[in-house]
């Protein structure tokens, strides 16, 4: 008898308890997401929903003037996901081995090493933009007093560097995470393990490659999936200093930028297109799934077991 | 011996333009809102030896700026109540019940963490326009928590499952209701990750300007992000104010960062660490 009343009042406080987060997430992630993937196949003028349109909305982004748009962003969400896993991370682990080895001093330069993650990336955008400035900003005033005056240019202002100057933005607020995470990989492997290794005589160098690198694929599996969704999901950096359109020129383009503009309409076509963009979510979603289930599946099967 | 001391050398030196690397523009930031406007023309770097304090007020006179950061603590304090205690209910049920439904329930909030909120967001303004929720603080509060509540439930339904079982039945023997076994039992003990969790909720959402750009017109109910980008434009020529403006932004997180590095850390990464 008791253990039916318990039982009973358990069953009222589980869903006393778990409705209003559940049906937060269903009313705003789940229900719009879906409604996301319904809205592709239909025709739309403005904000009105019109007739069933199949996949046309598809095929639409793969034509004129969608398609030169779209393979363009799509270029720069994999050069700039490229340049972050070479650059970005390979940094993030030699700063965490530096972190790592350090025996005083840890705490602060770990502190140092995480601030700019906690900026938010307006305040970073904004800051890079005047540091950058071509006439005023400090970085051309410093080229120039080195004497490098030759190299002093408008860094976010052309089309051949807008790019590469916003991955290195990029790289400024963002290294201290895969530091961060490399350095508790680092700490979470035995230490009977070097030990072992120092004994038999391994130079620094050999038990770095052949011990603490292998051992640390878990961390590399975690930081290759986030930045695999980050850089094809890339948008407030981007946004912020090239604005909706990726200037100078489109060279800025991504993605998520082209997304925001068919939906919202932007400066230079004022009409929105809700249909093809909502096709464009659609496989911006499956890009991202695709990319990131496959790829922690294949890298969870070279992690080795510590 | 002096290969090791080298490549000590060495990392430290990492270590150090690394420090240095994040510290000057920071300084720059800093340094660059005390001084006139009128000196940034002649040179670009230079030390404010008089600190020009106007920049500042100026910056916070007209009352923009201020209600700004008014409104997006009401929006990150708000969500973060929302998130602690939805999470905390789900999180004591996920984590310590077995019920029919269980792993479909944890499948569903799985399933709102991979989908990124960014791609959702037309249904959601239009949603939200029918809902009269558009240009709403509320309505920002309830995207913001149903975004993280995902990995917030998940976050505390592992710190609930860490607890031994016997507590539950020996607080539940001495009569104890499961309301009261959660909250005077259970989430004292779980503080640490509703620490976590809020950290990993609450500094995104002060940071984020996206959100408030697509669901938030009024000038008067602008977040402090959002109203950055306004900010920017009335300044640009102004770089005195326009620093102090970025520094006052960015002042309350980083002096928070500096009292709770720790925690922060902790917050920040949770979705990435295991354990």
């Amino acid at each position: 008898m008791q253990s039916r009343t318990l039982k009973q009042q358990q069953r009222k406080f589980i869903w006393l308890f778990l409705t209003p987060g559940l049906l937060t997430i269903l009313v705003f992630t789940t229900i719009p997401a879906l409604t996301t993937l319904s809205y592709a196949f239909f025709k739309w003028n403005g904000f009105v929903r019109g007739s069933f349109a199949g996949i046309e909305n598809f095929q639409n982004l793969f034509k004129y003037p969608w398609r030169d748009q779209f393979f363009a962003a799509l270029t720069h969400n994999t050069l700039v996901f490229i340049a972050i896993m070479v650059i970005q991370t390979s940094l993030g682990i030699l700063i965490a081995y530096a972190l790592f080895r350090l025996k005083r001093g840890q705490r602060f330069f770990r502190t140092v090493t995480f601030l700019p993650v906690i900026f938010s990336l307006v305040i970073v955008g904004y800051m890079w933009q005047v540091m950058l400035n071509s006439y005023f900003g400090p970085i051309n005033k410093i080229l120039t007093d080195i004497g490098l005056a030759s190299w002093a240019q408008p860094w976010l202002g052309q089309t051949s560097t807008a790019l590469p100057t916003l991955v290195f933005i990029n790289l400024w607020r963002w290294v201290g995470f895969p530091a961060i995470i490399f350095l508790a990989g680092l700490n979470a492997i035995s230490h009977d393990f070097i030990e072992a290794a120092q004994i038999d005589g391994a130079k620094e160098g050999q038990i770095f490659r052949k011990i603490l690198f292998p051992l640390l694929a878990p961390s590399m599996t975690i930081i290759t999936i986030l930045t695999f969704i980050g850089a094809f999901e890339w948008f407030d950096l981007p946004y912020v200093i090239g604005g909706t359109v990726g200037s100078p020129s489109g060279s800025t383009d991504t993605l998520a930028l082209m997304f925001y503009r068919l939906s919202f309409g932007s400066a230079d076509s004022v009409s929105n297109n809700i249909g093809v963009g909502s096709a464009l979510g659609v496989i911006i979603f499956i890009i991202v799934g695709v990319g990131a289930g496959v790829g922690s599946n294949l890298m969870r099967r070279r992690e080795v077991e510590q | 011996m002096i290969s090791k001391i080298l490549t000590g050398t060495f990392f430290k030196a990492v270590l150090i333009l690394n420090a240095v690397m994040v510290l000057l523009p920071v300084f720059f930031l800093f340094n660059s809102s005390l001084r006139e406007t009128g000196s940034f023309a002649a040179n670009p770097i230079e030390l404010a030896r008089k600190p020009a304090w106007s920049n500042f007020t100026q910056v916070w006179a007209g009352g923009e700026f201020p209600n700004f950061l008014k409104n997006s603590l009401i929006i990150t304090l708000g969500s973060l109540v929302v998130i602690l205690i939805c999470a905390l209910g789900a999180g004591f049920i996920l984590g310590r019940y077995q019920f029919k439904g269980n792993n479909l329930i944890y499948g569903f909030v799985l399933t709102g963490m991979l989908v990124p909120a960014k791609l959702a967001i037309l249904p959601l303004f239009i949603q939200l326009k029918w809902m009269h929720l558009i240009d709403s603080h509320f309505g920002l509060i309830l995207v913001y928590a149903s975004g993280a509540l995902p990995a917030a439930i998940f976050i505390m339904a592992g710190f609930f499952r860490s607890l031994p079982a016997d507590i539950d039945n020996a607080a539940r023997i001495d009569g104890a209701s499961e309301f009261q076994l959660l909250r005077m039992v259970l989430a004292p003990l779980v503080r640490p990750g509703l620490a976590i969790v809020a950290i990993y909720s609450a500094i995104p959402i002060w940071n984020d300007f996206f959100l408030p750009l697509v669901f938030i017109q009024s000038p008067e109910k602008k977040t402090i992000m959002q109203g950055l980008t306004v900010f920017f434009g009335e300044y640009s020529s102004q770089w005195g104010v326009l620093f102090a403006g970025l520094t006052m932004a960015a002042l309350p997180l980083i002096i928070l960062y500096l009292l709770l590095s720790e925690q922060f850390i902790k917050g920040l990464t949770a979705g990435a660490v295991k354990g």
